[in-house]
């Protein structure tokens, strides 16, 4: 029965193993720090529009994770995020209004709540798959933005919507900020590092036992079945993780603005926000945090910094999406570095022409 | 040891597999016929993805089709399927260590015992290796791993040789030969490799239109009279 025929060689594979992982392990934890350390430090200076700006694709990174997450680890197709995102929002503006929850309980308690409504709408859902899922998920997507537009987001008012109508805007609250970050900069630095928590727990799924039973899924569900691996629950854990972190998003954006309103949100930004995630790169975790910049960062460049009509993005959004559909499945996040690639080698090619010519009419 | 007793499945009108009884005794049992005459149903069936209309299937003294499908891995069964079925994306370790995960063995010996399955079925590659890279021999060998990894109690062989040049089924073929002593496990194999299920079989059963035709020590089979009739015309196979 036990299985260790050749020991030595067992060993020296693990060894093998083991030496490969460390020296990429090493590299990447480098990059990371790298990356943090600029994020968060480097970024802020830029200026106050600049510092809100980055604090939303923050924001919209954490829910595009969930969202590639879903897509591309679990094969499952959403068109709901914004509306978890929603209830998210709406769920924190709602709880802090109504109680003195510290922030991190606050997130925790909203991420759990929008999880359970993400699982109430997936559980049924999940018998579904491919375009059935993701039309079920747009109809509870806009199921939701109706039901917003009845209610509207709290604003401190009583009773279970929290809303009032009077027009006494001094009397209005804004979602409490945690108080080691009041201010914006600070704000800034607690949702990257939430943020930075959110992709921890992203890296442990991917890595972990859901994340190869997610792959096998996605590669063949009946082989998956052969395997021993209970299709229903893992499909579910994804779309629990997805609601999950759209949640925690939507804790961190009530704060960030303080009065939501229920113009900000629409079901088709739904959409966008799929067609993001996919330009991002939807087989890497760095794919959320392109996908993040490209739903705040470039917006923001385009309409505050350079003045073009940002529906024009709405067209490179349209094109991005074409590209990554039809020659560039890996996204942004894997396809710039190979075409970053082509053109070194290109230039370097027509340099190599150009020099020697040089020599030869010299 | 596996009894299958009046096994019938129908699926509107036609009926793959036709009131089949037969019993697998132990070690490496054939499991051969034409195309469609059933063996991959009666795979399906094992598996939990066909319920059968009749019959009964007894598996080590425990009653198979009365359990979920996906507890199946869990109990020790584990199959590969005609199409390749290794995971693309992830490492070669990866792609065992998730079968394993799911084979309901606890404790701490998961490495070992998935380098182990790895080193058993002879791949050279380093267990890091992403299986996409991997060429068509050595997804096989994967698979295989995959098939023997946590405790298997039946090992379910679909068709692993078929489109592999001669000298790597050799290879194989003494891979799948050395699965019952190095595992304890029942290893039913279907493949239309003549030799290869001669090299590993001591018994062999033989299908053709959902019927069980023959069965027995594989070369008394495979002199059967039906069995060259129904199945490899009337030359002599050897």
């Amino acid at each position: 029965m036990s299985a260790t025929p050749t020991p030595g060689r067992g060993q020296a594979a693990a060894a093998r193993a083991a030496l490969t992982l460390d020296r990429a392990t090493i590299v990447r934890v480098t990059a990371i720090t790298i990356f943090l350390a600029i994020v968060l430090f480097v970024l802020p200076t830029f200026g106050a529009d600049w510092t809100t700006t980055f604090t939303s694709v923050a924001i919209y990174s954490v829910i595009t994770l969930g969202l590639g997450i879903l897509y591309g680890r679990v094969g499952l197709i959403s068109l709901g995020q914004v509306a978890l995102l929603v209830v998210g929002v709406w769920t924190a503006t709602r709880l802090s209004f109504a109680t003195n929850l510290p922030f991190p309980v606050l997130l925790l308690v909203t991420g759990v709540i929008t999880c359970g409504v993400g699982v109430l709408i997936g559980l049924p859902a999940l018998r579904l798959s491919g375009l059935y899922l993701a039309l079920i998920t747009l109809m509870a997507a806009g199921a939701v933005s109706v039901v917003l537009t009845a209610i509207n987001f709290p604003n401190g008012g009583g009773g279970f919507t929290g809303r009032t109508s009077t027009p006494d805007l001094s009397g209005l609250q804004a979602v409490q900020r945690p108080g080691i970050a009041e201010g914006d900069t600070a704000y800034y630095r607690y949702v990257v590092v939430v943020a930075a928590v959110m992709f921890l727990v992203a890296l442990l799924h991917v890595r972990g036992k859901p994340g190869r039973a997610w792959a096998a899924i996605r590669e063949s569900e009946p082989a998956a079945l052969a395997a021993g691996v209970n299709t229903v629950l893992y499909k579910l854990w994804g779309f629990a993780l997805a609601s999950f972190m759209a949640g925690i998003a939507g804790c961190l954006l009530a704060a960030q603005v303080g009065q939501p309103t229920a113009q900000s949100f629409q079901t088709q930004d739904s959409l966008t926000l799929l067609a993001t995630t996919l330009i991002g790169g939807i087989y890497s975790l760095w794919g959320a945090v392109i996908a993040g910049c490209f739903s705040q960062l470039v917006p923001f460049l385009f309409q505050v910094q350079w003045g073009i009509n940002p529906n024009f993005l709405l067209v490179i959004f349209g094109v991005g999406l074409l590209q990554v559909l039809l020659t560039a499945p890996g996204g942004l996040v894997q396809q710039f570095p190979k075409d970053m690639a082509n053109l070194g080698r290109l230039l370097w090619h027509l340099f190599g022409k150009l020099t020697g010519r040089r020599r030869q009419t010299a | 040891m596996i009894e299958v007793d009046g096994l019938t499945v129908r699926f509107s009108g036609v009926t793959p597999i036709d009131g089949m009884s037969v019993t697998f005794p132990g070690g490496t049992c054939g499991l051969i016929g034409p195309n469609g005459a059933g063996k991959t149903t009666f795979f399906n069936v094992l598996s939990g993805f066909v319920n059968p209309a009749t019959g009964s299937i007894r598996a080590f003294g425990e009653d198979l089709l009365k359990m979920a499908d996906y507890k199946r891995a869990r109990w020790g069964l584990r199959r590969t399927f005609q199409t390749e079925q290794a995971i693309e994306q992830l490492s070669v370790f990866d792609n065992v260590a998730m079968i394993y995960e799911h084979s309901g063995v606890k404790g701490a010996g998961r490495r070992a015992e998935v380098l182990a399955a790895i080193d058993f079925v002879g791949l050279e590659t380093p267990p890091t290796a992403r299986v996409g890279g991997l060429g068509a021999r050595e997804r096989r060998l994967v698979e295989v791993a995959r098939a023997v990894v946590g405790r298997p109690r039946i090992v379910l062989l679909d068709e692993p040789a078929a489109g592999l040049p001669d000298e790597e089924t050799e290879h194989l073929s003494r891979v799948i030969q050395s699965i019952p002593g190095q595992f304890g496990a029942l290893v039913i194999l279907v493949d239309h490799d003549m030799t290869l299920v001669q090299a590993c079989c001591e018994t062999t059963a033989v299908l053709d239109f959902g019927k069980l035709i023959a069965s027995g020590p594989t070369a008394e089979v495979l002199r059967d009279e039906h069995v060259m009739r129904a199945y490899l015309g009337t030359e002599e196979v050897v």
